[in-house]
């Protein structure tokens, strides 16, 4: 009872980290659309790269989190694992969604195309319908502990096996190549000016994972201490009857 | 010597319990086999498949019909371990949950192997290629040996969760995408004899390797999910 409490009072730190955020963020918007140069050929529709590229970052990472948590809470079965492991998974959905998003957007004006089976934009793909499963998994458990435990599983062999798909993606293509982009990549050939811009808004977009991790795990927390609390007050009326 | 046979005798025994349930009730390799059929007949509509095409589209159709039936059987695999608390009296069996899993595992294996050999004749037939090619059967082989490996695992987990019977095929099969890509482009190859840039040598290693990494961590992790 009394962390909950405590947390309470370190609302205050959050909110100086969300005022901190918001001006990193405010930086870095400056830096994607006033400082970097805009691209020659495919123009402002480049500066999506400033978007795309970290989200792609921290999809990954978001991922080698939940797989580092999965691997912690079986070993130490420690329900603070599952709640990272857990939590970064719903950040790496999030993230997945927007580059399948934001990279269409830049494909179609650039390339022509929406979508291309390329070994990059396959395998996030892949990994998109991976993670989904993992959270549909906990979804449909019969009980937290069972959810906790199953989507470790998954969480521990969707990593490794990320990897492989991209392999595997990778020679199909070179089998198939039904399209070749001759055109530019998001991240070929770039100005300094631009690479400076990108490095920004990657640790921008890192310390925003970073603070929504924090936020949603200490969440999480929050929830099973006040649902511990409730059975135990549960337990305690059954008893006084 | 003895260390193997504590190891192997139980899996071969578990294996047996499961081929010879099958046996006698036919539940899960009939209706497999049937649904098999029916897919080809579909996919025959579906893609108007004719001699000048049946090359290219042989064997994707050859793969989700195997993948389908595959996951189909999967999905029964822990029906009596659920229902009549199969489960619960293996675990109290003083041997390892490694041997558990090789058991399930090879009789999935098993029951796989015997869906694919009867449904690779009908295939031969209806699209007119002859199925006995080296790399067609290796493929075969390898392919059902790493959705075995995986499929066990996940079909143990899919077991204990609600709507088990859309979470199975929902985990199952983004994670052995790389199975299939590899075993419809090796069949490709053995059916068609398609101008292969990737030699179909690298596909059955890449299927090699998922199954020697997830016959290494499969175990392991359905020894947790079986703990309780």
């Amino acid at each position: 009872m009394a962390s909950i409490a405590g947390r309470a009072r370190g609302g205050l730190r959050w909110n100086i980290a969300l005022v901190v955020m918001a001006a990193v963020m405010v930086v870095n918007m400056f830096f994607a659309f006033m400082f970097a140069p805009t691209e020659a050929i495919s123009g402002h529709v480049q500066r999506i790269m400033y978007i795309h590229v970290p989200m792609a970052w921290l999809a990954f990472l978001a991922f080698f989190v939940v797989f580092c948590g999965s691997i912690m809470y079986l070993w130490k079965r420690d329900d603070r694992w599952d709640d990272l492991a857990s939590s970064a998974a719903e950040l790496g959905i999030i993230f997945t969604t927007l580059v399948l998003i934001t990279g269409p957007i830049w494909a179609k004006p650039t390339w022509g195309v929406w979508w291309t089976w390329d070994p990059r934009l396959t395998s996030t793909l892949v990994l998109w319908l991976i993670y989904v499963g993992y959270l549909m998994l906990r979804a449909y458990s019969a009980n937290r502990s069972q959810g906790a435990r199953f989507s470790a599983v998954l969480g521990i062999v969707g990593f490794i096996d990320v990897p492989i798909v991209y392999f595997a993606v990778d020679w199909w293509r070179t089998q198939h190549q039904r399209l070749v982009l001759g055109g530019p990549s998001l991240e070929s050939d770039l100005h300094p000016d631009m690479r400076l811009a990108l490095l920004v808004s990657v640790i921008a977009f890192t310390l925003l994972f970073a603070f929504l991790l924090r936020q949603r795990t200490s969440l999480k927390r929050v929830e099973r201490g006040v649902r511990e609390m409730k059975e135990d007050a549960e337990f305690r009326t059954e008893g006084q009857r | 010597m003895r260390a193997i046979a504590e190891f192997g005798r139980p899996a071969l025994l578990v294996a047996w319990k499961d081929i010879l349930l099958e046996l006698r009730n036919r539940e899960v390799v009939a209706t497999a086999l049937v649904f098999g059929v029916m897919l080809v007949v579909i996919f025959n509509f579906a893609l108007n498949i004719t001699p000048e095409t049946v090359d290219v589209l042989a064997p994707g159709v050859l793969w989700v019909a195997f993948s389908f039936a595959g996951v189909l059987a999967m999905s029964r695999a822990f029906v009596a371990e659920n229902e009549e608390g199969t489960l619960d009296a293996l675990l109290l069996c003083p041997v390892s949950r490694d041997s558990l899993y090789f058991g399930k595992m090879l009789a999935m294996f098993i029951f796989m192997v015997v869906i694919e050999a009867a449904l690779l004749p009908v295939f031969a037939v209806f699209f007119d290629f002859s199925a006995f090619s080296a790399t067609l059967l290796g493929a075969i082989v390898l392919a059902t040996l790493g959705f075995a490996a995986v499929g066990t695992l996940f079909a143990a987990v899919a077991a204990n969760v609600r709507s088990r019977e859309i979470m199975l095929p929902i985990l199952f099969f983004p994670l052995v995408s790389p199975v299939i890509i590899g075993a419809v482009e090796t069949s490709g190859a053995a059916i068609g004899g398609s101008g292969a840039v990737v030699s179909t040598g690298r596909w059955l290693q890449l299927i090699a390797v998922f199954d020697a990494v997830f016959l290494v961590v499969c175990p392991w992790l359905f020894s947790i999910v079986v703990e309780e």
